[in-house]
């Protein structure tokens, strides 16, 4: 095969789950989440259960107006958007999807370049934020930071955990030397990760920044039409990349119970969508987090813990 | 942070969330798919007043206690010559019995008021007009009403007697 022919392909793959799995999370998301609630949700879009909302909900925001506010800062406002979504793009080009080829691009350093990139998400809150020159999106945008800041801290220890554990950085490499009873091993850091990465993608409960009965839209106020639905995008492909990070880091990617080799995009798949099922389960079943309870939660609960798993992993990676 | 209930763990509070939650996802929503599957309203919903003309002696006292005036009746008196009586009875006749919905408050004075059973409830509410003269029924409308009115329920067995029953039953024992 052709080098220039593969790489499109790679390309088209990522491009098909940049684009695909958060329509599909999103559409679980309406349904399952109406259901919690004693709801139908969506039931005549696509004729079926609504199975086309999300899409004639984009073809509504396509046709909105596109308004920019006049006292904006035009360029960073519309700016904003791409950034809030490229990072993830970036994400998941090093997240494997199966063993040997199935990865975009096996790095090395591939945990590494995730933390790095999913931690651009809080420039584009900031220039979403100030940008749109309002009051209420610039003290969204600065809970989003104040958020972002403190729970990357957690949620790059408990990465470091596992890494440890694994003795490398790469993600193949990571779910190459995972072993089941890292689930317990690695338990707390799970949760410290997941917890974190929740707070990471501004979802409920820990979504102070965006908070619509304080605070309107938070950092999202002024933003109509295809601006504002690629924010939305990034939400949801926000909880793809965590959900799939999880994961791969933690619940063994494509390992699954049997037929690793041929079946493991899979497991992988199959894994992701059941944290994505968690993560809509929480949003459903808690209300928001205060900001002090919020900034508490990650430096008198996550921070701790993980640290101290931290000194679990290493005791044990030294003594076996 | 979790504050830790006085009885259980801590973090218990935030399990019970996610059970109901779970719970009520596997459980059947209590939806209606309202215009495609018609509601099922219990017998004397107060959705339309439906006529039964043959009952109505056109005694005037659902007009008259109607609270904002909205029903309107006309009649005229028949003279009935009866073979081998004394002499010619007199008869009410309805000439007119219109209802106009867009005063009505659905109070159900009329429907009670009335002696002799002439007007009913029935659940039908789906006859909402673009204009609004169209929402004064006249008689044959209000008489196509009462083909809606269903079967009165059963009286709860363990509830008290009506009057008639109960007098005739005094009447009975005193005998």
């Amino acid at each position: 095969m052709p080098v220039w022919l593969e790489i499109a392909i790679r390309v088209a793959g990522v491009f098909a789950a940049f684009l695909v799995l958060p329509l599909v999370v999103g559409q679980t998301e309406h349904k399952v989440m109406a259901h919690m609630q004693g709801r139908l949700g969506p039931m005549y879009a696509g004729r079926f259960h609504g199975w086309a909302q999300l899409i004639a909900d984009g073809v509504k925001f396509v046709q909105k107006e596109d308004v920019t506010p006049a006292a904006a800062d035009k360029h960073v406002f519309k700016l904003a958007p791409a950034v809030a979504l490229i990072p993830y793009l970036v994400a998941i080009i090093v997240i494997p999807l199966g063993p040997g080829d199935l990865v975009a691009q096996p790095l090395d350093m591939g945990l590494f370049l995730v933390l790095a990139v999913v931690g651009v998400g809080i420039v584009a809150v900031l220039m979403a934020g100030w940008a749109s020159a309002n009051k209420y999106t610039l003290l969204g945008a600065l809970r989003a930071a104040a958020q972002l800041l403190a729970y990357e801290l957690p949620l790059v220890l408990a990465a470091a955990s596992v890494a440890m554990a694994a003795g490398t950085l790469s993600l193949p490499g990571i779910v190459e030397a995972w072993r089941p009873w890292w689930l317990l091993w690695q338990f707390p850091a799970l949760c410290v990760f997941f917890l974190a990465g929740l707070a990471e993608i501004r979802r409920p409960p820990f979504d102070a920044p965006i908070a619509d009965s304080e605070l309107v839209f938070g950092y999202l106020t002024e933003y109509t039409g295809l601006r504002f639905a690629l924010f939305l995008l990034a939400e949801y492909v926000g909880i793809v990349v965590i959900a799939a990070l999880t994961t791969v880091l933690f619940l063994g990617g494509w390992k699954g119970p049997f037929a690793d080799a041929d079946l493991g995009w899979l497991w992988t798949l199959l894994k992701v969508g059941a944290v994505s099922f968690v993560v809509i389960w929480v949003r459903v079943a808690f209300p928001r987090l205060r900001v002090d309870q919020l900034q508490r939660l990650c430096w008198l609960g996550l921070v701790p813990i993980a640290l101290a798993q931290l000194v679990l992993t290493a005791a044990v990676k030294v003594s076996i | 942070m979790t504050t830790p209930e006085k009885d259980g763990f801590p973090g218990k509070g935030l399990l019970k969330g996610l059970g109901v939650t779970i719970k009520t996802m596997v459980s059947r929503a209590g939806t209606q798919q309202y215009p495609d599957v018609e509601p099922e309203l219990p017998a004397r919903s107060r959705g339309v007043i439906g006529l039964m003309e043959s009952n109505c002696t056109v005694c005037m006292l659902c007009a008259r206690e109607c609270p904002d005036w909205c029903i309107y009746i006309d009649s005229h008196k028949e003279t009935v010559e009866v073979p081998g009586a004394a002499r010619a009875r007199q008869r009410n006749v309805l000439d007119r019995f219109d209802i106009d919905f867009s005063l009505c408050m659905y109070c159900g004075i009329c429907i009670e008021v009335c002696p002799f059973d002439a007007l009913f409830w029935a659940p039908d509410f789906a006859y909402a007009e673009g204009d609004i003269r169209n929402l004064l029924h006249d008689r044959d409308r209000l008489g196509e009403h009462m083909a809606g009115v269903p079967a009165p329920p059963p009286h709860d067995p363990n509830g008290e007697p009506s009057k008639e029953e109960s007098t005739a039953a005094k009447k009975g024992g005193a005998r």
